[in-house]
């Protein structure tokens, strides 16, 4: 397939996938905004957004104060910023318009609808409830495209190409949220239970839309090291770190042997996905929760740009 | 064709008796409800938008693409004025692609005197590069939309030749889709030939073209602009339908004289290049320096006959409407027969007994620039003010050899479901012909265009046209079928 076919299928998944962790980000730190400090803990859920967005220095060369009003406008649509929720649908149809023909009808429709849908909305000073269905809108337009990619796409190369892009973005994007909160999932000194963290911890599992499995699968209450676990080392939570290695390991496979030859991107897979493996929990933590996950993030770009070098250029 | 001639209805004719290959159809419209006719007329444009905003809603940037009215009424040929179409089409595209190859070869028909050599030279379209480059099979047109009009039941006649990349085919594919959707019912009735066999034969063609030293699988792609050119949409859907890449300039290199496309797993090879740019934009090497749409080196790979490119470069020569009124000629010339399909009287202003024919009756003709194309640069003398035909008057004096000039035609109508109900608009016809070295390949219908604003003779987009699903049937009701019918409704109803 063209390289450039590539690229675009490759983006338009990143774009996608972006878009929703960005509304999920937001519509948590609207809930955790609007509890009473006592329950919310000290740090700013605002400024915690604009990090885990990682768009820190674009915000703060625009606003001087990360408040409500100005990290919605910042995240949501603003134009000076590239990766805005916005921004994100724009660059995402414009790729998808580009390879038109490489996607299926169905997730042309959904990319094309959310984007009518994203004109209709007065981004400008929006109302909550008007957020909420903005950002409801997005997530599930990205729950439909990624589902409809799983549907309806030939198992061919646009199909791996499409999936690479939703993994590395996806690890890309709990990397960064856990480690806004890191401080805050350390095994401190803290009453297990209704401490005051415990609305952000279980705000994790919330905005990547966990909290319900992870009571299945813990059977426990919300605790620090085991979100982390869950989110970092366990293959049965779909959005956690190792499985989108599990699933950049099988896509990269298959286009070596489509190919017949491999080159770093496997290589580069390959190892993040046995480094997570042979990692405990308990080891994590003693190494550093903030360093393994900085990283990490330095690993999977590294993969991002590898992916890049041997196919998309 | 004088001035005050009865406009012919292809349904009605002249004196409202419906005619053969219309009787099934006719019946049907009067038996349909107008509520009904007017549901699908919205179903219709409900399928259109959808596609429509599908592919052609452009960015904030671009601004929206129109979509292109559709008339759900249908225009109808009966097989055998399409049979003498077809052989007609055939016989002009062959001459076409024999008139391009002597152009840029011997110019034989120059040297007989039966063109002035200035008309080819002087041509904006004319590419002196083309004299050493033969194409593979000596085909130049692969792809020839020709322009149709009609002024009564014989009277057919070519309004305009398109051999550079005539586009629109899409359309005539949609519409019989949608037509499909919506009237199945007339779909049992009647037996329509298909269309969707086009991209077929159009990858056959290409296929067909590939150079010699192309792989028993030549590899095809599509040349693009891009998805910010207005026709973006066709271009993705006929790659689509072919299964072929649709690439850009920058997807393509040229090395040791062969293009390649950059690949997911390298270099790849391409034989033929179905390219939707212009001449100009091909190489910036060959061409406009400044072209980022192009590929640099392009025209040297051509050159060695490592590439086939769809149409050929230099094409243009013949819709040179100069060209176009030695159009008899040209066929008669290099096939030795009788042309099949007539051309529009024209005067050429260069002629100078013609200039002052065209110069008296200005208020009745049509004037149009030899190398405008599009409905530009053109004067309808009967539809003009007396500001606009003096304009013209001294355009003409300064420049004769820049125009021509033709009588204005009486073109036949056919209903249209309008918002008052059935009305006759005025229409023509573009058949796609393809040309391989396998031979000619036309499927059966084309794209109608139709003026659907009244009185208008106006088909182009831009000005209130839109277009019909155009059928051509076999087995249509016989006379005595019609009038049996007709009857038996009008005794026993209601």
């Amino acid at each position: 397939m063209l390289s450039r076919t590539a690229d675009s299928l490759y983006w338009l998944s990143r774009y996608v996938e972006r878009a929703e962790n960005l509304a999920r980000i937001l519509g948590v730190a609207e809930r955790l905004s609007t509890l009473p400090s006592a329950y919310a803990g000290t740090s700013s859920e605002w400024e915690s957004a604009i990090l885990t967005a990682a768009c820190g220095p674009a915000f703060f060369n625009n606003y001087s104060e990360a408040t409500r009003a100005n990290v919605i406008e910042f995240i949501v649509a603003s134009d000076a910023n590239s990766s805005s929720i916005r921004n994100c649908i724009q660059t995402a149809r414009a790729n998808a318009r580009a390879v038109r023909t490489a996607i299926t009808t169905e997730m042309w429709e959904i990319i094309n609808g959310c984007w009518h849908e994203v004109q209709k909305f007065k981004l400008k000073n929006i109302d909550p409830s008007q957020l909420a269905r903005f950002l409801s809108v997005i997530q599930e337009a990205s729950l439909r495209f990624d589902g409809a990619a799983y549907r309806t796409m030939l198992r061919t190369d646009h199909f791996r190409f499409q999936r690479i892009g939703t993994f590395i973005e996806r690890a890309d994007n709990i990397a960064r949220l856990m480690d806004v909160k890191y401080h805050v999932l350390l095994p401190a000194e803290e009453p297990v239970g209704g401490g005051l963290d415990y609305f952000q911890w279980s705000a994790i599992l919330r905005a990547v839309g966990a909290l319900t499995s992870y009571n299945w699968v813990y059977r426990d209450n919300v605790k620090p090291w085991l979100v982390a676990d869950f989110m970092i080392l366990r293959l049965e939570q779909p959005r956690s770190l190792i499985s989108s290695y599990e699933n950049l390991n099988r896509q990269l496979d298959s286009l070596a042997e489509r190919y017949g030859r491999q080159g770093q991107a496997q290589r580069l897979a390959r190892a993040t996905f046995a480094h997570l493996e042979n990692q405990s929990i308990d080891e994590l933590f003693q190494f550093g929760l903030h360093e393994f996950l900085t990283e990490f993030i330095a690993e999977n770009n590294a993969l991002g740009a590898a992916v890049t070098e041997q196919y998309l250029l | 064709m004088a001035k005050a001639k009865a406009i012919f209805d292809e349904m009605n004719g002249f004196d409202g008796t419906v005619r053969e290959g219309y009787r099934t159809l006719a019946r049907w419209l009067k038996d349909t409800p107008s509520e009904l006719l007017a549901n699908r007329k919205s179903e219709a444009e409900y399928f259109f938008r959808r596609i429509g905003i599908t592919f052609n809603v452009y960015g904030d940037a671009e601004g929206t693409e129109r979509i292109i009215p559709f008339d759900i009424v249908p225009r109808i040929l009966t097989t055998t004025e399409w049979a003498k179409l077809a052989k007609g089409l055939e016989q002009r595209v062959n001459a076409i692609n024999a008139f391009i190859g002597d152009v840029y070869g011997e110019r034989r028909i120059v040297k007989e005197g039966l063109i002035p050599e200035e008309l080819i030279l002087q041509n904006p379209a004319f590419q002196p590069a083309m004299t050493r480059i033969r194409p593979a099979g000596d085909v130049y047109v692969h792809i020839a939309g020709i322009d149709i009009v009609r002024d009564g039941p014989d009277g057919f006649y070519v309004l305009e030749d398109n051999a550079r990349t005539p586009s629109g085919v899409s359309y005539m594919l949609e519409n019989r889709e949608a037509m499909m959707r919506l009237f199945p019912e007339l779909f049992n009735r009647l037996k329509i030939a298909p269309v969707d066999n086009y991209t077929d034969n159009l990858l056959r063609t290409l296929r067909s073209v590939a150079p010699k030293g192309a792989s028993s699988e030549p590899n095809v792609v599509l040349l693009t602009p891009g998805p910010f050119n207005s026709a973006y949409y066709e271009h993705s859907f006929l790659a689509d339908k072919m299964g072929i890449e649709i690439v850009e300039g920058t997807d393509l290199f040229v090395r040791g004289n062969v293009v390649f496309m950059r690949t997911t797993e390298g270099p790849k090879r391409v034989d033929v290049i179905y390219r939707r740019i212009d001449d100009e934009y091909l190489d910036p090497l060959a061409f406009n320096p400044q072209s980022v749409l192009g590929v640099p080196g392009l025209m040297s790979a051509y050159a060695a006959g490592n590439v086939t490119i769809s149409n050929a470069v230099g094409t243009g020569v013949s819709d040179d409407k100069a060209i176009y009124s030695y159009m008899p000629e040209i066929v008669k010339f290099y096939l030795g027969e009788e042309p099949l399909l007539l051309n529009v009287p024209t005067w050429r202003c260069r002629e100078p007994q013609a200039l002052r024919y065209v110069l008296d009756h200005l208020a009745e003709l049509v004037v149009k620039e030899v190398n405008g194309s599009g409905g530009y640069g053109m004067l309808v003398g009967p539809h003009a003010s007396k500001e606009q035909i003096e304009l013209f008057r001294a355009k003409l004096i300064a420049n004769p050899d820049g125009f021509i000039a033709q009588p204005t035609l009486a073109l036949s109508t056919v209903p249209c479901f309008v918002d008052n109900g059935l009305a006759p608009r005025h229409v023509d016809l573009r058949p796609y012909v393809l040309c391989g070295s396998d031979g000619v390949r036309v499927v059966p219908g084309g794209l109608t265009r139709v003026a659907l604003k009244n009185g208008s003779l106006v088909v182009n987009s831009s000005q209130g046209g839109g277009t019909k699903d155009t059928w051509v049937v076999e087995g249509d009701m016989t006379e005595a079928q019609f009038r049996s019918q007709s009857q038996s409704q009008s005794m026993g109803g209601s």
